[in-house]
């Protein structure tokens, strides 16, 4: 497992390149990449600021990994996050799943960014025309993040 | 007397105007005590936005409640609710 918190950009397709690497057993990747947007709530963003809480995010992040792969299979895991300051178009955020076959690199990836967008300790503040503002939880994040907490279907 | 260490983070750190501090509090204090502890000695905005409904709680990177009972050396966060992604 791969879990880093870093200011710089990562490059997308390197990362799913070191996932598919890891064995001659994977037979799927999927991947997640978090953009900045230029808009939110019906107001522009300038740029967004990304604090986090050093030591814990990347506990809190391995807790999501390792319950990922006891509930699928899962050969590789990498979640890179970033931090600090970054504006509309650019990259936040990659989750990358590689498991023998598709469905578990699917679920197995879609679990790991809700519950990172619900637990990990990231916190964003907006630039926008009215000054600065901390974003607050959304209720579609609660919501995507509960489903996994349902009986699985078999 | 025992000696912990306060942490805040985003919008807490901003309208406290402070990351975190050395803090002594009597041998046996949990969350709930250190927040009206910081209250009473800081004034009644700590007690107002640490008391918020929203407000979580860390030890040791460890998400906890405010029963929780803290030791010697401890680092007790307090930040909002997340928003990464």
């Amino acid at each position: 497992m791969r879990i880093v918190v870093q200011a710089e950009d990562f490059d997308s397709g390197a990362e799913i390149k070191r996932l598919a690497d890891q064995s001659n057993g994977v037979g799927a990747v999927n991947s997640f990449v978090g953009f900045v947007r230029d808009n939110n709530e019906d107001t522009h963003v300038g740029s967004l600021f990304l604090e986090h809480y050093p030591g814990m995010t990347e506990k809190q992040i391995q807790t999501i990994l390792t319950e990922a792969e006891e509930r699928w299979v899962v050969l590789s895991a990498t979640v890179i996050h970033r931090v600090g300051e970054l504006t509309p178009g650019e990259q936040i955020v990659f989750v990358g799943v590689a498991s023998p076959h598709r469905g578990d690199a699917f679920d197995a990836c879609e679990y790991i960014i809700d519950y990172l967008k619900t637990r990990a300790t990231f916190w964003k503040k907006e630039s926008t025309p009215d000054g600065f503002r901390w974003l607050e939880t959304r209720q579609t994040d609660v919501d995507s993040a509960d489903k996994w907490k349902q009986p699985e279907k078999s | 007397m025992m000696k912990i260490k306060i942490v805040l983070f985003a919008s807490l750190r901003e309208t406290l105007d402070s990351d975190g501090f050395d803090f002594e509090v009597a041998v046996g204090s949990t969350v709930a005590s250190v927040v009206g502890a910081l209250g009473a000695g800081r004034g009644e905005m700590w007690a107002r936005v640490l008391g918020e409904d929203n407000v979580l709680t860390a030890v040791n990177h460890t998400m906890v409640n405010a029963p929780q009972v803290l030791a010697a050396g401890d680092e007790l966060a307090f930040f909002p609710p997340v928003t990464g992604g």
